[in-house]
Protein backbone atom coordinates (compact mmCIF):
# COMPACT_ATOMS: atom_id res chain seq x y z
CA UNK A 1 0.00 0.00 0.00
CA UNK A 2 1.86 3.00 -1.34
CA UNK A 3 0.01 5.63 0.74
CA UNK A 4 0.86 3.89 4.00
CA UNK A 5 4.50 3.54 2.91
CA UNK A 6 4.67 7.24 2.01
CA UNK A 7 3.07 8.14 5.34
CA UNK A 8 5.48 6.03 7.42
CA UNK A 9 8.57 6.90 5.37
CA UNK A 10 8.01 10.64 5.52
CA UNK A 11 6.95 10.61 9.19
CA UNK A 12 10.34 9.01 9.86
CA UNK A 13 12.04 11.80 7.90
CA UNK A 14 10.01 14.46 9.73
CA UNK A 15 10.91 13.03 13.14
CA UNK A 16 14.63 12.44 12.58
CA UNK A 17 15.71 15.48 10.60
CA UNK A 18 17.79 17.59 12.97
CA UNK A 19 20.36 20.20 12.05
CA UNK A 20 18.86 22.63 9.55
CA UNK A 21 18.26 22.35 5.83
CA UNK A 22 21.00 19.83 5.06
CA UNK A 23 20.42 17.85 8.24
CA UNK A 24 17.50 16.17 6.54
CA UNK A 25 19.42 14.88 3.52
CA UNK A 26 21.03 11.75 5.05
CA UNK A 27 17.72 10.50 6.45
CA UNK A 28 15.84 11.40 3.25
CA UNK A 29 18.46 9.49 1.27
CA UNK A 30 18.23 6.47 3.55
CA UNK A 31 14.43 6.31 3.44
CA UNK A 32 13.86 6.98 -0.28
CA UNK A 33 16.61 4.57 -1.38
CA UNK A 34 15.46 1.81 0.99
CA UNK A 35 11.90 1.98 -0.39
CA UNK A 36 13.30 2.21 -3.92
CA UNK A 37 11.24 5.34 -4.61
CA UNK A 38 14.03 7.00 -6.61
CA UNK A 39 17.66 6.17 -7.39
CA UNK A 40 20.82 7.94 -6.26
CA UNK A 41 21.03 9.90 -9.54
CA UNK A 42 17.49 11.30 -9.38
CA UNK A 43 17.93 12.04 -5.67
CA UNK A 44 20.85 14.36 -6.46
CA UNK A 45 18.75 16.07 -9.13
CA UNK A 46 15.89 16.58 -6.69
CA UNK A 47 18.19 18.00 -3.99
CA UNK A 48 19.34 20.58 -6.55
CA UNK A 49 15.75 21.34 -7.62
CA UNK A 50 14.73 21.72 -3.96
CA UNK A 51 17.64 24.05 -3.32
CA UNK A 52 16.61 26.21 -6.30
CA UNK A 53 12.89 26.44 -5.50
CA UNK A 54 11.14 27.89 -2.44
CA UNK A 55 10.47 25.76 0.60
CA UNK A 56 12.36 23.38 2.87
CA UNK A 57 14.20 20.53 1.14
CA UNK A 58 12.32 17.77 2.96
CA UNK A 59 8.91 19.28 2.09
CA UNK A 60 9.92 19.61 -1.58
CA UNK A 61 11.19 16.04 -1.57
CA UNK A 62 7.96 14.75 -0.01
CA UNK A 63 5.80 16.54 -2.55
CA UNK A 64 7.90 15.32 -5.47
CA UNK A 65 8.16 11.68 -4.43
CA UNK A 66 4.52 11.52 -3.34
CA UNK A 67 3.41 12.90 -6.71
CA UNK A 68 5.84 10.72 -8.65
CA UNK A 69 4.69 7.53 -6.88
CA UNK A 70 0.97 8.16 -6.38
CA UNK A 71 -0.18 11.38 -8.02
CA UNK A 72 -1.74 14.31 -6.15
CA UNK A 73 -3.13 12.15 -3.28
CA UNK A 74 0.41 10.77 -2.84
CA UNK A 75 1.87 14.28 -2.79
CA UNK A 76 -0.66 15.34 -0.15
CA UNK A 77 0.01 12.24 1.98
CA UNK A 78 3.80 12.56 1.92
CA UNK A 79 3.79 16.34 2.51
CA UNK A 80 1.34 15.97 5.41
CA UNK A 81 3.53 13.25 6.94
CA UNK A 82 6.77 15.22 6.70
CA UNK A 83 5.22 18.39 8.21
CA UNK A 84 3.22 16.75 11.01
CA UNK A 85 6.04 15.98 13.50
CA UNK A 86 7.46 19.53 13.39
CA UNK A 87 3.94 20.94 13.80
CA UNK A 88 3.03 18.74 16.77
CA UNK A 89 6.39 19.13 18.51
CA UNK A 90 6.16 22.93 18.48
CA UNK A 91 2.63 22.80 19.89
CA UNK A 92 3.61 20.32 22.61
CA UNK A 93 6.74 22.27 23.56
CA UNK A 94 4.92 25.60 23.66
CA UNK A 95 1.89 24.44 25.58
CA UNK A 96 3.14 21.67 27.84
CA UNK A 97 6.89 21.46 28.13
CA UNK A 98 8.16 25.01 28.34
CA UNK A 99 11.01 24.01 30.66
CA UNK A 100 12.29 21.10 28.58
CA UNK A 101 14.36 23.13 26.15
CA UNK A 102 16.31 24.73 28.99
CA UNK A 103 16.79 21.42 30.80
CA UNK A 104 20.48 20.49 31.07
CA UNK A 105 20.05 16.78 30.34
CA UNK A 106 17.90 17.54 27.28
CA UNK A 107 20.47 20.04 26.02
CA UNK A 108 23.30 17.57 26.56
CA UNK A 109 21.65 14.79 24.57
CA UNK A 110 20.53 17.19 21.85
CA UNK A 111 24.04 18.65 21.55
CA UNK A 112 25.50 15.19 21.15
CA UNK A 113 22.82 14.28 18.59
CA UNK A 114 23.78 17.36 16.57
CA UNK A 115 27.45 16.35 16.58
CA UNK A 116 26.34 12.97 15.26
CA UNK A 117 24.26 14.61 12.51
CA UNK A 118 27.28 16.72 11.50
CA UNK A 119 29.34 13.56 11.00
CA UNK A 120 26.45 11.89 9.15
CA UNK A 121 26.05 14.85 6.76
CA UNK A 122 29.80 14.97 6.07
CA UNK A 123 29.86 11.24 5.30
CA UNK A 124 26.77 11.48 3.08
CA UNK A 125 28.28 14.31 1.01
CA UNK A 126 31.68 12.63 0.84
CA UNK A 127 30.13 9.33 -0.27
CA UNK A 128 28.03 11.05 -2.95
CA UNK A 129 31.17 12.73 -4.33
CA UNK A 130 33.01 9.40 -4.23
CA UNK A 131 30.23 7.62 -6.16
CA UNK A 132 30.11 10.43 -8.74
CA UNK A 133 33.84 10.08 -9.35
CA UNK A 134 34.39 6.30 -9.30
CA UNK A 135 30.97 5.03 -10.34
CA UNK A 136 30.48 2.57 -7.48
CA UNK A 137 32.31 0.73 -4.77
CA UNK A 138 31.99 -2.76 -6.27
CA UNK A 139 33.04 -2.06 -9.85
CA UNK A 140 35.27 0.97 -9.74
CA UNK A 141 35.65 2.93 -12.95
CA UNK A 142 37.16 6.36 -12.57
CA UNK A 143 35.11 8.96 -14.45
CA UNK A 144 37.82 11.48 -15.37
CA UNK A 145 35.51 14.30 -16.62
CA UNK A 146 33.46 13.98 -13.40
CA UNK A 147 36.62 14.12 -11.27
CA UNK A 148 37.82 17.25 -13.05
CA UNK A 149 34.41 18.95 -12.87
CA UNK A 150 33.97 18.07 -9.19
CA UNK A 151 37.43 19.42 -8.45
CA UNK A 152 36.78 22.72 -10.27
CA UNK A 153 33.39 23.15 -8.61
CA UNK A 154 34.92 22.53 -5.18
CA UNK A 155 37.64 25.10 -5.89
CA UNK A 156 35.00 27.62 -7.01
CA UNK A 157 32.74 27.00 -4.01
CA UNK A 158 35.31 26.85 -1.22
CA UNK A 159 37.65 29.33 -2.93
CA UNK A 160 34.92 31.96 -3.23
CA UNK A 161 34.33 31.69 0.53
CA UNK A 162 37.97 32.70 1.03
CA UNK A 163 37.73 35.69 -1.31
CA UNK A 164 34.24 37.06 -0.52
CA UNK A 165 32.98 37.15 3.02
CA UNK A 166 30.03 34.85 2.42
CA UNK A 167 31.17 32.98 -0.67
CA UNK A 168 28.80 32.20 -3.53
CA UNK A 169 25.33 30.89 -2.73
CA UNK A 170 24.32 27.27 -3.39
CA UNK A 171 22.03 28.41 -6.22
CA UNK A 172 24.93 30.13 -8.01
CA UNK A 173 27.04 26.97 -7.70
CA UNK A 174 24.15 24.91 -9.12
CA UNK A 175 23.94 27.34 -12.09
CA UNK A 176 27.69 27.13 -12.72
CA UNK A 177 27.50 23.32 -12.53
CA UNK A 178 24.57 23.29 -14.96
CA UNK A 179 26.52 25.36 -17.52
CA UNK A 180 29.56 23.11 -17.12
CA UNK A 181 27.32 20.05 -17.46
CA UNK A 182 25.79 21.33 -20.70
CA UNK A 183 29.25 22.07 -22.13
CA UNK A 184 30.76 18.71 -21.14
CA UNK A 185 27.83 16.27 -21.47
CA UNK A 186 25.04 18.06 -23.29
CA UNK A 187 26.45 18.99 -26.67
CA UNK B 1 -11.65 34.83 10.52
CA UNK B 2 -9.90 37.81 9.01
CA UNK B 3 -6.79 37.29 11.09
CA UNK B 4 -6.71 33.59 10.16
CA UNK B 5 -6.71 34.60 6.50
CA UNK B 6 -4.00 37.14 7.24
CA UNK B 7 -1.85 34.50 8.98
CA UNK B 8 -2.34 32.16 6.04
CA UNK B 9 -1.47 34.77 3.41
CA UNK B 10 1.50 36.19 5.30
CA UNK B 11 3.05 32.76 5.76
CA UNK B 12 2.29 31.88 2.14
CA UNK B 13 4.39 34.91 1.23
CA UNK B 14 7.18 33.78 3.56
CA UNK B 15 6.93 30.28 2.06
CA UNK B 16 7.32 31.69 -1.42
CA UNK B 17 10.55 33.49 -0.62
CA UNK B 18 12.44 30.87 1.36
CA UNK B 19 14.84 29.26 -1.05
CA UNK B 20 16.46 26.09 0.20
CA UNK B 21 15.05 26.62 3.66
CA UNK B 22 17.17 26.69 6.78
CA UNK B 23 18.29 29.45 9.08
CA UNK B 24 18.45 32.04 6.28
CA UNK B 25 14.75 32.69 6.62
CA UNK B 26 14.81 33.66 10.31
CA UNK B 27 15.62 37.33 9.54
CA UNK B 28 12.74 37.40 7.02
CA UNK B 29 10.27 35.98 9.55
CA UNK B 30 11.55 38.39 12.19
CA UNK B 31 11.14 41.34 9.83
CA UNK B 32 7.55 40.44 8.98
CA UNK B 33 6.20 39.00 12.25
CA UNK B 34 8.01 41.21 14.78
CA UNK B 35 8.66 44.50 13.03
CA UNK B 36 5.88 44.85 10.46
CA UNK B 37 2.96 42.95 11.96
CA UNK B 38 3.85 43.08 15.65
CA UNK B 39 2.44 39.57 16.10
CA UNK B 40 5.16 38.41 18.45
CA UNK B 41 7.84 40.14 20.50
CA UNK B 42 11.56 40.08 19.91
CA UNK B 43 12.02 37.75 22.89
CA UNK B 44 9.44 35.34 21.50
CA UNK B 45 11.33 35.34 18.21
CA UNK B 46 14.49 34.33 20.09
CA UNK B 47 12.45 31.62 21.74
CA UNK B 48 11.28 30.32 18.35
CA UNK B 49 14.85 30.20 17.11
CA UNK B 50 15.83 28.04 20.08
CA UNK B 51 12.82 25.75 19.55
CA UNK B 52 13.55 25.47 15.83
CA UNK B 53 17.16 24.56 16.55
CA UNK B 54 16.21 21.97 19.17
CA UNK B 55 13.45 20.19 17.31
CA UNK B 56 13.36 18.13 14.13
CA UNK B 57 11.71 19.37 10.98
CA UNK B 58 12.06 22.43 8.79
CA UNK B 59 12.57 25.75 10.57
CA UNK B 60 9.89 27.40 8.41
CA UNK B 61 7.31 24.95 9.75
CA UNK B 62 8.44 25.40 13.37
CA UNK B 63 8.18 29.20 13.04
CA UNK B 64 4.80 29.19 11.29
CA UNK B 65 3.29 26.82 13.84
CA UNK B 66 4.62 28.86 16.78
CA UNK B 67 3.47 32.25 15.49
CA UNK B 68 0.07 30.87 14.44
CA UNK B 69 -0.40 29.25 17.84
CA UNK B 70 0.52 32.44 19.74
CA UNK B 71 -1.75 34.54 17.59
CA UNK B 72 -4.84 32.40 17.12
CA UNK B 73 -4.47 29.09 18.96
CA UNK B 74 -4.71 25.75 17.18
CA UNK B 75 -6.64 27.19 14.21
CA UNK B 76 -3.94 29.82 13.78
CA UNK B 77 -1.20 27.19 13.92
CA UNK B 78 -2.91 25.22 11.17
CA UNK B 79 -3.56 28.31 9.01
CA UNK B 80 0.05 29.53 9.25
CA UNK B 81 1.55 26.07 8.66
CA UNK B 82 -0.68 25.42 5.62
CA UNK B 83 0.26 28.85 4.30
CA UNK B 84 4.01 28.31 4.59
CA UNK B 85 3.83 24.89 2.87
CA UNK B 86 1.41 25.77 0.05
CA UNK B 87 3.70 27.69 -2.36
CA UNK B 88 6.44 25.05 -2.46
CA UNK B 89 3.82 22.28 -2.65
CA UNK B 90 2.25 23.80 -5.77
CA UNK B 91 5.61 24.56 -7.41
CA UNK B 92 7.05 21.09 -6.84
CA UNK B 93 3.79 19.42 -7.87
CA UNK B 94 3.94 21.22 -11.23
CA UNK B 95 7.63 20.33 -11.63
CA UNK B 96 6.87 16.67 -10.83
CA UNK B 97 4.45 16.47 -13.77
CA UNK B 98 7.10 17.57 -16.29
CA UNK B 99 10.44 16.63 -14.75
CA UNK B 100 10.97 13.23 -16.41
CA UNK B 101 10.08 14.54 -19.87
CA UNK B 102 12.25 17.59 -19.26
CA UNK B 103 15.21 15.31 -18.43
CA UNK B 104 14.93 13.62 -21.83
CA UNK B 105 16.13 16.78 -23.56
CA UNK B 106 19.81 16.24 -24.24
CA UNK B 107 21.21 19.51 -22.92
CA UNK B 108 18.98 19.40 -19.84
CA UNK B 109 20.25 15.91 -19.02
CA UNK B 110 23.79 17.25 -19.46
CA UNK B 111 23.07 20.18 -17.16
CA UNK B 112 21.78 17.82 -14.47
CA UNK B 113 24.84 15.56 -14.76
CA UNK B 114 26.84 18.67 -13.90
CA UNK B 115 24.43 19.73 -11.15
CA UNK B 116 24.68 16.30 -9.55
CA UNK B 117 28.39 16.93 -8.97
CA UNK B 118 27.64 20.25 -7.28
CA UNK B 119 25.17 18.66 -4.86
CA UNK B 120 27.85 16.54 -3.18
CA UNK B 121 29.97 19.65 -2.72
CA UNK B 122 27.05 21.61 -1.25
CA UNK B 123 26.42 18.85 1.29
CA UNK B 124 30.09 18.68 2.29
CA UNK B 125 30.05 22.51 2.49
CA UNK B 126 27.08 22.43 4.88
CA UNK B 127 28.89 19.86 7.04
CA UNK B 128 32.08 21.97 7.09
CA UNK B 129 30.08 24.95 8.38
CA UNK B 130 28.64 22.77 11.15
CA UNK B 131 32.09 21.39 12.02
CA UNK B 132 33.39 24.94 12.46
CA UNK B 133 30.68 25.55 15.07
CA UNK B 134 31.40 22.26 16.87
CA UNK B 135 32.97 22.61 20.32
CA UNK B 136 36.60 21.50 20.44
CA UNK B 137 36.01 19.06 23.29
CA UNK B 138 36.56 15.28 23.42
CA UNK B 139 32.92 14.12 23.41
CA UNK B 140 31.66 16.19 20.44
CA UNK B 141 34.73 15.34 18.37
CA UNK B 142 34.52 11.61 19.19
CA UNK B 143 30.78 11.47 18.40
CA UNK B 144 31.38 13.34 15.14
CA UNK B 145 34.25 11.08 14.00
CA UNK B 146 32.49 7.84 14.94
CA UNK B 147 29.32 8.95 13.13
CA UNK B 148 31.30 9.92 10.04
CA UNK B 149 33.20 6.61 9.96
CA UNK B 150 30.09 4.56 10.63
CA UNK B 151 28.08 6.17 7.81
CA UNK B 152 30.99 5.76 5.37
CA UNK B 153 31.20 2.05 6.25
CA UNK B 154 27.40 1.61 6.08
CA UNK B 155 27.40 3.13 2.59
CA UNK B 156 30.47 1.38 1.24
CA UNK B 157 29.47 -2.08 2.44
CA UNK B 158 25.73 -1.46 1.89
CA UNK B 159 25.01 -2.43 5.51
CA UNK B 160 21.42 -2.43 6.68
CA UNK B 161 21.98 -0.11 9.62
CA UNK B 162 19.86 3.00 9.97
CA UNK B 163 21.44 6.33 10.85
CA UNK B 164 18.53 6.68 13.29
CA UNK B 165 20.31 4.10 15.47
CA UNK B 166 23.46 6.24 15.40
CA UNK B 167 21.50 9.36 16.30
CA UNK B 168 19.79 7.68 19.25
CA UNK B 169 23.13 6.26 20.45
CA UNK B 170 24.73 9.71 20.25
CA UNK B 171 21.86 11.31 22.19
CA UNK B 172 22.19 8.59 24.81
CA UNK B 173 25.96 9.09 25.05
CA UNK B 174 25.43 12.83 25.58
CA UNK B 175 22.92 12.11 28.31
CA UNK B 176 25.15 9.53 30.02
CA UNK B 177 28.18 11.83 30.04
CA UNK B 178 26.00 14.63 31.44
CA UNK B 179 24.88 12.52 34.39
CA UNK B 180 28.35 11.06 35.02
CA UNK B 181 29.81 14.55 35.14
CA UNK B 182 27.06 15.76 37.45
CA UNK B 183 27.48 12.82 39.79
CA UNK B 184 31.24 13.23 39.97
CA UNK B 185 30.56 16.78 41.17
CA UNK B 186 32.10 18.56 38.23
CA UNK B 187 30.37 21.47 36.59
CA UNK B 188 27.58 20.23 34.33
CA UNK B 189 28.29 20.66 30.62
CA UNK B 190 26.49 23.50 28.96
Amino acid sequence: MIYLELLIGFLKIGIFSFGGAYGAIPIIREVVLSYGWIDEEKLSYMIAVSESTPGPIMVNMATYIGSDRAGIPGALTATFAVVLPAFLIVIILTLLLKGLIKNGAFKASLGSLKNCVTGVILATGAYMILINCIGGVKDISVDIPAVLLTFSLAVIYFGSAKIFKKGISPIILICIAAVMGVLVYGI
Amino acid sequence: MRSLAELFLTFAKIGLFTFGGGYALIPLIENICVEKKGWITHDEMMNITVIAESTPGPIAINCATYVGLKKKGAAGAIAATLGVVLPSFVIILIISFFFDRFLQIKWVAGAFRGIKLAVGILIVGAAVKMIRKTERKPLPLIVLSISFTAVMLINIFALRVSTIVLMLAAAFAGLAVYFIKRRSGKEAPK
